[in-house]
């Protein structure tokens, strides 16, 4: 087990260099560049912010130092766009918000999910069943940019119960809708996948045996359905957790977090290229080591799976 | 006390009128150290005992640096954190800021400021040295300032040749004579050169505070302005907090305590939280003026905004041979129906245009070009005849295609034109739809065949949009160059009265038609009743939170 973790992250090492090099080059072929705006900027002054940034030096050389930043100091430089502000300060700023409702709203989607799913997989063909496929199917169909303006129109305009937006650690109040908004259609995919993996675990022939031994079904569930079910839906929670704590660029365009998703994509339509670098490297990070991690775990379930 | 201020706003108007009209050699212009800003309560009126204002703005703020900021959003806040030389009134006048007034020499080269008795936020004074620090900043090489051409477009001496790094910024035309008194030498005559001054890059900073803190000097606690406000809280992508300064010379007379800019990306959200009473203003989503404004009279705002929307006509180098031809852009001008597009797209008040300058401009005259006085069935009969002439008919229909980038509204008004193009003149134009920048960049490589695209004005004087059509205009894209034009513009800036020269241009364009105008903008807003001041009136729309107050319902 301990060879395969070291095995994974050594293979890790080269896949992050692609991925910079692969997204610097891609980025910087991208039409136009931080600096072009509908005014006109005379070439003097042009010639000036591009030697502040270094842009006036060839592409191969901008990558060099790029890299010997970021692998040496963990510095992602300056930020083209926001002029007061370092990569490294933004992440800083960005990042834990993200992660704090994220991390939320990812637990709120496991628990109700699988629940959900597990459900209407026991009892398969009730009114439990359709309930569950309902509510999951209903959530599937209503993307977190409609479910945002929604909430917000009725918990803040007509209930006023909660802020239509803004960010506070301490008060729950501004928490909630983000979390809502962006747990419901992972909820629903979660739930599908456990209702159909557990069904098909419940029809497995061992779990034949158990019920012909005379077991309860409680235990039949609890010690010999569970686990088999949950491998297909943990191998799609490595990929969701990421997804969920990178950011949501809905989340935060919807609800003024502050968070990261806003961040990717206003740096990617402004051509904020080390903000846009930073963020991409992160990303890739964590989402290798969270498939490393829903590996583990999956060995750690399943005994046939062995590395 | 409201006489005495009203007659010195008289008193100012007049002299500044003088000044432009440049009689006498040597004007003093302002007694010192007057409100002029302050709001005043009408009769009926009560101050609510909340004086809190929260807005809307669209977008991240880029930079708090005044010589680092290049959005209108950030100047908006930058107005309150610090003061310039001259401010604005709530008309769009020029009223005294950090200086009580100015003189001008009698080669009209040399402008001299006098500093009033000010306070930076910190509790030191306010001098003259450190207009001359933020004014060399802004043009140093090493600043690398997106707006570093801004000193070059105020004309300041060896501007051109700080930026180019070619003398050293010691040598920019500004130095402080005194503790108090700032003096700015021209490179040549510029009559609007002090209002010019009320832009944030010219904002003043403390050197010793830069110094101490480097880039992080913005931050709310290390920075020190000058202006009614100091910056209390920033939450990127979420909101910025300023509160009211007591070290501001004008404190006494200043009503809003907290300012607060709620960051929202999406309109309708922002409306759902203006309605929800999160926000005191907010803006009017596209297309929705009509249905607001009748639901919610007293709180919906229109007033023109100095901006002029138009599409380019690729005539240069690379342009499609069609639009070589003055027939062909002409018919495609003329078959615009403006009137639909105001109308029916963005119902919002907006300026059919058939011209280039915003005709609110101040000493504007809204030149009587030909074609916007005759009826849209003369111009689409004309355009037919035209294009006729030109060679193209059903035979060989004219094919076209029009550049826009990423919008709701750009997209419509595009579908519409596509639509009169077809109908009056047969035209096949094929719509291509680009991100930003992608946009810019073919508009500055002259790689696009009609492109839209909009100015919004730097200052309200008419040659802040024609100066784009001269053939030295880096903002010229669209291959027109004409000496004629290029010496009326030059000589305006000499003279008494432009708007001649300004009119004459003006029917250069409509005749040579280098883009098609299409509207001139308004703008809209959801304004909370209780607040008053808003500047209506000022074009530039340019706003202070300390002109402002909340009345109790």
């Amino acid at each position: 087990m301990l060879t395969f973790i070291i095995k994974r992250l050594v293979i890790a090492i080269p896949t992050i260099l692609v991925l910079i090099i692969v997204s610097f080059l891609l980025m910087h072929a991208a039409p136009g560049g931080p600096f072009t705006t509908d005014r006109a900027i005379p070439p003097e002054v042009l010639a000036n912010l591009e030697a502040k940034y270094g842009l006036d030096q060839p592409l191969y050389k901008l990558l060099g130092i790029y890299l010997k930043n970021v692998v040496l100091h963990f510095d992602f430089g300056p930020s083209f766009v926001y002029k007061d502000r370092t990569v490294n300060e933004v992440l800083a700023q960005s990042f834990p918000i993200t992660l704090t409702y994220g991390a939320i709203a990812f637990a709120l989607a496991v628990i109700v999910g699988v629940s959900l799913g597990l459900a209407a997989a026991i009892r398969h063909n009730s009114f439990w069943d359709y309930l569950a496929v309902g509510i999951s199917i209903g959530a599937q169909v209503l993307p977190n940019f409609v479910m945002a303006p929604i909430l917000v129109l009725v918990f803040t305009l007509w209930l006023g119960w909660l802020p239509g937006g803004g960010w506070e650690y301490s008060d729950p109040k501004f928490i909630i809708m983000p979390v809502i908004a962006l747990a419901t259609s992972f909820m629903a995919s979660i739930a599908r996948i456990t209702r159909s993996s557990m069904l098909e675990v419940l029809s497995a022939n061992h779990i034949r045996t158990a019920r012909a031994k005379g077991l309860p079904l409680r235990r039949i569930i609890t010690h010999h359905a569970l686990k088999p079910a949950m491998l297909p839906v943990i191998s799609y929670l490595g990929p969701t957790f990421v997804a969920m704590i990178t950011g949501s660029v809905v989340i935060d365009l919807f609800f003024s977090t502050g968070g990261m998703g806003l961040f990717f994509v206003n740096a990617a339509l402004n051509r904020d290229y080390s903000v846009m670098m930073g963020i991409t490297i992160m990303v890739g990070i964590l989402t290798i080591l969270f498939n490393l991690l829903a590996d583990i775990l999956y060995a750690w379930i399943d005994p046939k799976i062995r590395y | 006390m409201m006489n005495y201020r009203t007659v010195l706003r008289v008193a100012l108007g007049a002299l500044l009128l003088t000044l432009v009209l440049g009689t006498p050699a040597f004007i003093t212009l302002v007694p010192a150290n007057s409100a002029f800003a302050a709001p005043a309560l009408k009769s009926g009126e009560k101050l609510a005992k909340e004086q809190v204002f929260t807005y809307r703005v669209l977008d991240d703020i880029k930079s708090f640096d005044p010589q680092l900021n290049s959005s209108v959003e950030g100047a908006n806040i930058l107005r309150d954190l610090f003061e310039g030389l001259m401010n604005e009134d709530p008309t769009g006048k020029l009223v005294p800021g950090a200086a009580t007034g100015f003189t001008l020499s009698a080669d009209k080269l040399i402008y001299t400021f006098k500093l009033r008795d000010a306070k930076w936020s910190n509790g030191e004074t306010v001098k003259a040295k450190d207009f001359v620090y933020a004014w060399r900043r802004l043009a140093n090489p090493k600043t690398a300032s997106e707006y570093a051409w801004y000193m070059e477009l105020m004309g300041v001496k060896n501007a051109n040749e700080v930026v180019k790094g070619k003398v050293p910024p010691e040598q920019l035309g500004v130095r402080a004579v005194d503790d108090k008194t700032f003096e700015v030498t021209l490179k040549s005559a510029l009559p609007y050169f002090a209002s010019m001054t009320v832009h944030s890059s010219t904002f003043p900073v403390l050197q010793s505070v830069i110094e101490k803190h480097g880039k992080k000097w913005t931050r709310p606690g290390n920075m020190v302005g000058n202006g009614a406000y100091v910056l209390t809280d920033y939450r990127s992508g979420e909101k910025v907090v300023r509160v009211r300064n007591k070290h501001y010379w004008d404190n006494a007379n200043t009503t809003i305590d907290k300012t607060v800019a709620l960051i929202i990306n999406d309109e309708s959200q922002a409306l759902t939280r203006y309605l929800a009473g999160e926000l005191d203003k907010s803006d009017v989503p596209g297309g929705q003026y009509p249905r607001l404004s009748k639901k919610y009279p007293k709180q919906t705002l229109r007033f023109p905004r100095s901006c002029s929307y138009i599409y380019w006509f690729n005539m240069g180098k690379k342009g499609p041979k069609a639009l070589k031809d003055v027939r062909v852009r002409k018919a495609l001008s003329y078959a615009v129906n403006r009137k639909i597009i105001v109308e029916r797209i963005l119902q919002g008040g907006q300026y059919e245009s058939y011209n280039f300058a915003h005709q609110k401009t101040a000493g504007f005259k809204l030149p009587k070009v030909g074609y916007a006085t005759w009826s849209q069935k003369e111009r689409d009969a004309k355009a037919r005849a035209l294009l006729k002439e030109a060679g193209y008919g059903p035979g060989n229909p004219l094919k076209l295609t029009l550049s826009y980038n990423t919008s709701e509204d750009h997209k419509k008004i595009a579908i519409a034109v596509a639509q009169f193009w077809k109908k009056t003149l047969g035209v096949k134009l094929t719509l291509a739809n680009n991100e930003w920048k992608i946009h810019t960049t073919n508009q500055k490589n002259g790689d696009f065949e009609i492109s839209r695209y909009a100015w919004c004005g730097d200052y309200n004087e008419a040659s802040t949009y024609l100066d784009l059509l001269t053939s030295y205009s880096g903002h010229n894209v669209s291959g027109f160059s004409s000496p004629e034009y290029d010496k009326l513009l030059a000589q305006s800036k000499k003279l008494k009265d432009p708007n001649p020269n300004y009119i004459k241009a003006e029917a250069i364009l409509a005749d040579v038609m280098p883009f098609a105008p299409v509207y001139q903008y308004t703008g809209v807003i959801m304004l909370n009743p209780t607040v008053r001041g808003w500047p209506v009136n000022n074009l530039m729309q340019t706003w202070y939170s300390r002109e402002m107050y909340k009345v109790a319902k």
